[in-house]
């Protein structure tokens, strides 16, 4: 959605307990004003469909469609800049984590891609209980788009030869080595 | 000085010059380090996103390890999303109820976290725990006449900066001119290096990368202290150059490397071989300085 456009608040689908669910921000996001300092600091407003100073005041407003369905929170890097920035303390950047996981539950479809990123590192920590780098570039280029993966091959090449990357065969059978723990958490969190 | 270490996923594999080059340089101020046994993945930025509690658990599964070894109250830690993870979860299992819902989890790994052990960063303890004389005396062959442009990063000072500020951290300055090396300082030095927007976004990624290395790029070399900002400003000069519209090629070096070269530390405590940009320049830089 452009930010040109007008919202009819009056019409719009809203949800005003929307706010209260964004851990570990809550009410305090309430207490926004507004100043944009959050967008003035984000390297990345820029490229951003909502500023982050509109997609704040679109959260105070239960505007959960509008927002799930901005991409601005895919371009949040985690710097931190308008967390620690806020004059109103409000927590921020890792607010934007539980909005990425309610676009994520919602599977919405624009979002897909994006997903993906977070689905394939999860599963290989999952695994692994380490990062394996490699299996991870092949598992997220496979799911969300082989062809971009092009424009890395020779990044990868690279990093072979540097002694970067050290290809090992993925173990794919028996128990992964987090399972037990991303099970009990998903159990602690009712979602089992 | 003894400290405990937790790698973290990067510097064992992609980052594996950081940590092989911070051990040599500890070891060469007389610290003695002693790896976390079975660590596992910080959850990077990505737990947060699956669960909130995950996010949590998965740092707390390494605190509480280093809370069995006996005596540890800290633990050092060398890539900055490790840290801020490690720091975030520290800071959330201060409230009793979120401590116990942690440990519920941690259950399953026969693991308890008491909340006891501290999280710092080798930045921290570089710069505080030996002072510029500690380094100067180990010195065998100054940087005299190269100039290094730190390089910060975000989650090294944000948000949990106890030893730095947030916005204008300094504590690189002292630890390069104890060593002999000449600081420029420029306007991207706690600026974001775009983290997996390199991946996932890359025309926005390679124009924040391009930003830092053009304000850094009077200089001779960048120093960096976190594994992602290294593989983003080391790995992507290329592109990020067509992006900014010029030229931008300038070796990235992990500020213990930079150490190691002025303690006349040997390559295979350096692994300077590994950079996708070749460090040559800089050793040529400080050959002819000091012929």
């Amino acid at each position: 959605m452009a930010t040109s456009e007008v919202i009819n608040l009056t019409s719009a689908k809203r949800d005003p307990t929307f706010a209260d669910r964004l851990i570990p921000a809550k009410q305090t996001v309430r207490t926004c004003i507004q100043c944009g300092t959050c967008t003035a600091s984000c390297p990345a407003a820029a490229a951003m469909d909502l500023s982050p100073r509109e997609m704040w005041r679109m959260v105070q407003l239960g505007l959960v469609d509008e927002v799930l369905h901005s991409k601005t929170m895919w371009l949040c890097s985690v710097c931190y800049q308008c967390q620690v920035r806020c004059p109103r303390g409000i927590p921020l950047t890792e607010t934007i984590a539980k909005l990425k996981q309610l676009a994520r539950e919602e599977r919405i479809k624009e979002w897909r891609e994006s997903t993906t990123f977070y689905q394939a590192f999860s599963d290989v920590m999952r695994r692994y209980g380490r990062m394996r780098e490699l299996e991870f570039m092949i598992r997220y280029f496979m799911t969300s788009n082989p062809f971009s993966a092009l424009g890395f091959a020779g990044m990868g090449l690279t990093m072979f030869l540097r002694g970067k990357v050290h290809p090992e065969l993925p173990s794919l059978g028996g128990e992964g080595r987090l399972d037990r723990l991303f099970d009990r958490v998903a159990e602690l969190e009712g979602r089992k | 000085m003894k400290y405990l270490f937790y790698p973290g996923c990067s510097m064992d594999a992609s980052a594996l010059e950081y940590k092989v080059s911070m051990l040599a340089a500890l070891e060469s101020l007389g610290a003695e380090v002693q790896e976390l046994d079975d660590w596992t993945c910080c959850g990077a930025s990505v737990a947060p996103v699956m669960s909130d509690l995950l996010g949590l658990v998965l740092p707390a599964r390494n605190l509480a390890l280093a809370e069995q070894m006996d005596g540890v109250q800290e633990m050092l830690v060398g890539c900055s999303a490790c840290y801020a993870n490690l720091r975030r979860t520290e800071e959330a299992a201060s409230d009793s109820a979120m401590l116990a819902k942690i440990n519920q989890a941690l259950e399953v790994e026969g693991l308890t976290y008491s909340h006891r052990v501290q999280a710092r960063h080798l930045l921290d303890v570089l710069a505080n725990d030996f002072s510029p004389e500690d380094i100067a005396a180990r010195v065998k062959r100054p940087l005299t006449g190269l100039t290094v442009a730190p390089y910060y990063g975000c989650q090294t000072v944000r948000p949990y900066s106890p030893y730095d500020d947030s916005q204008h951290p300094n504590s690189m300055v002292r630890i390069l001119e104890a060593l002999g090396a000449t600081v420029h300082n420029h306007l991207r030095e706690a600026s974001c290096c775009g983290t997996s927007l390199l991946t996932t976004k890359p025309e926005v990624g390679l124009a924040m990368v391009g930003e830092i290395l053009d304000a850094a790029s009077p200089a001779d070399c960048i120093a960096a202290v976190c594994p992602m900002c290294h593989m983003n400003l080391d790995s992507y000069q290329g592109k990020a150059s067509k992006v900014v519209g010029k030229p931008l090629k300038i070796p990235v070096l992990f500020l213990p490397q930079l150490m190691g070269l002025a303690f006349g530390l040997p390559d295979s405590a350096l692994l300077l071989k590994r950079h996708f940009v070749s460090a040559e320049p800089v050793l040529n830089q400080l050959s002819a300085v000091q012929s």
